[in-house]
C-alpha cells in the first residue's frame, strides 16, 4: 500500500495539492504504512522517523 | 545651496502625505486611524506605499538586514489552543511531539551562524517552561555560547518573574513572545490564556533588560481594523523586534480551512507595520513563501522589512538560505554584523 506522506491517505490516485505542500514541508506520514512520523525540522534539514520503517531526511 | 522646492504630488492619497511628514521626516508612527486608511489603499497605490515604507526603514534603521535562524527544541503536544498552530495537542494535527537533543541544537546553531546570521532562536511549544524545559534551555544556551559566535534568543511561552530573571542571567539576549492578534480578536484565536497574560510576560522581559521580540500573525480572519489595531498595540508595547507572520493554514487546526492571505493585502500590512513602528526591527517570519511566493521576499525587503528568518521554520520548510542571501547581496543590503547587535 502506498500512502501520501502529507495527508496519510492511500495513493490510489494522484494528490496534486499534497505534492505541492510536500515542497514546503516534510512528510508527516510514513509512505509505507501510513503511521504518523516523528519529524524534526532544523534550519537546513529535516528528518522524519517511522518506528517501523526508519528515517527519511531532506 | 538651497534645495529646489518640491512639487506636491496631487494624486498621492492624503494618508501617504501625512505619513511622509510624520513618519519619514519626524520618526513618529502613524495613528490607528491612519493605519486603517493605509490598509484600505487601493492596489494602484501599493507601490507608492511600499516605496514610502522602504524610505522610512532606510532613514530610521539603515540598509542592514538582521538574519536569524529558528529551531524547535520541543515540538508538538502543547496544551494551549492557538487556532493557527499545528503544535497544539488539542487538535487532530499530524505533528507529533518530539524533543531535540543538545548536540543537534548546537549543530543547528553552527549551521545558522555559517549563513552569516547573528540570531538563533530556541523555541518550545509550551504554555510556559517547566523545570525539564528550563534545564534543557540552560544546558543548550551554555553549549551554544561555548561553541558558536551567535546571539541566543528564546521563545518558551509565558514566564514567571523567576524564569525571566534566570534567562537574562544565562545570557539570553532577546525573548520572543507574540501578541499573536489584536486584543479585540484574541479571544477568537486563543481561549486557553488571555491577551493580558501575554502582555504581562512581554513587560517582564523588557523590565529584566532582555530585548523584546513581539509580533503576531495576519490572515487569520481578522478585519482590516483589527490588523491596524494589532500594529497600534505593538507600537504601544514598543518591542525591539516585530516578527510578522502570515497564516499558513495547517491541516487539523481550527484555521486549517482558511484561505491564504491575498498578496497585496500582505504587502499593505508590511508597509503599515513599518509606518506604525519606524525604528523597530521588522522581521519577515512564517508564511511568506506561501503568501507572497519567491518575489514576495524582494517586495517585502523593498517595502519596510529589515530582518528575515533564513532556512526552515519550526515545522515547515523555508527558502534555501543561499537564495535569500544572494537576494540581500543583489539589493545591496548588508547582513547586520554580530558586534553591532551586542
Amino acid at each position: 500500500m502506498a500512502v501520501c506522506g502529507h495527508c496519510g491517505q492511500a495513493l490510489s490516485e494522484a494528490h496534486p495539492r499534497c505534492e505541492q505542500m510536500l515542497a514546503m514541508e516534510p512528510p508527516r506520514f510514513c509512505t509505507h504504512c501510513g503511521r504518523r512520523m516523528k519529524v524534526q525540522v532544523t534550519p537546513r534539514e529535516w528528518a522524519a522517523t517511522c518506528v517501523e520503517h526508519g528515517t527519511v531526511a531532506g | 545651496m538651497t534645495a529646489a522646492p518640491t512639487t506636491p504630488d496631487l494624486t498621492e492619497p492624503a494618508v501617504l502625505s501625512r505619513a511622509r511628514t510624520q513618519v519619514l521626516e519626524n520618526g513618529e508612527g502613524l495613528s490607528y486611524e491612519d493605519l486603517v486608511e493605509v490598509l484600505r489603499l487601493p492596489d494602484e497605490h501599493v507601490p507608492a506605499l511600499l516605496g514610502l515604507a522602504h524610505d522610512v526603514r532606510m532613514r530610521h534603521c539603515g540598509p542592514e538586514v538582521e538574519v536569524e535562524g529558528i529551531i524547535s527544541l520541543k515540538t508538538g503536544g502543547c496544551p494551549e489552543d492557538c487556532h493557527f498552530c499545528s503544535q497544539s495537542g488539542q487538535f487532530t494535527s499530524p505533528v507529533r511531539s518530539v524533543w531535540l537533543d543538545i548536540p543537534q541544537l548546537v549543530q543547528a546553531a553552527k549551521e545558522t551562524a555559517e549563513t552569516g546570521a547573528t540570531e538563533f532562536c530556541i523555541v518550545a511549544a509550551v504554555r510556559g517552561p517547566d523545570e525539564r524545559l528550563m534545564s534543557q534551555v540552560r544546558d543548550g544556551v551554555k553549549a551554544i555560547h561555548d561553541a558558536v559566535d551567535i546571539n541566543v534568543a528564546c521563545s518558551l511561552g509565558m514566564l514567571t518573574q523567576e524564569q525571566v530573571d534566570e534567562l537574562a542571567a544565562i545570557g539570553v539576549h532577546r525573548y520572543n513572545h507574540n501578541l499573536e492578534a489584536a486584543r479585540s480578536y484574541f479571544p477568537s484565536v486563543v481561549t486557553t490564556h488571555s491577551y493580558e497574560e501575554r502582555w504581562e510576560t512581554c513587560q517582564m522581559v523588557r523590565d529584566a533588560g532582555m530585548e523584546l521580540c513581539c509580533g503576531g500573525l495576519v490572515g487569520m480572519g481578522e478585519t482590516l481594523e483589527q490588523r491596524a489595531e494589532l500594529a497600534s498595540q505593538l507600537a504601544e508595547l514598543d518591542p525591539h523586534e516585530v516578527p510578522l507572520n502570515f497564516l499558513n493554514p495547517r491541516p487539523g487546526t481550527p484555521f486549517g480551512d482558511l484561505s491564504t492571505m491575498d498578496a497585496q493585502d500582505a504587502l499593505r500590512t508590511i508597509a503599515a507595520f513599518r509606518l506604525a513602528m519606524p525604528r523597530t526591527i521588522l522581521r519577515y517570519a512564517g508564511g511568506r513563501e506561501l503568501t507572497l511566493g519567491d518575489l514576495g521576499t524582494r517586495e517585502g525587503l523593498l517595502g519596510g522589512v529589515n530582518a528575515i528568518i533564513v532556512g526552515n521554520y519550526l515545522t515547515t520548510l523555508g527558502r534555501d538560505p543561499d537564495e535569500d542571501l544572494a537576494l540581500l547581496s543583489e539589493l545591496k543590503m548588508p547582513i547586520r554584523e554580530l558586534a553591532k547587535t551586542l
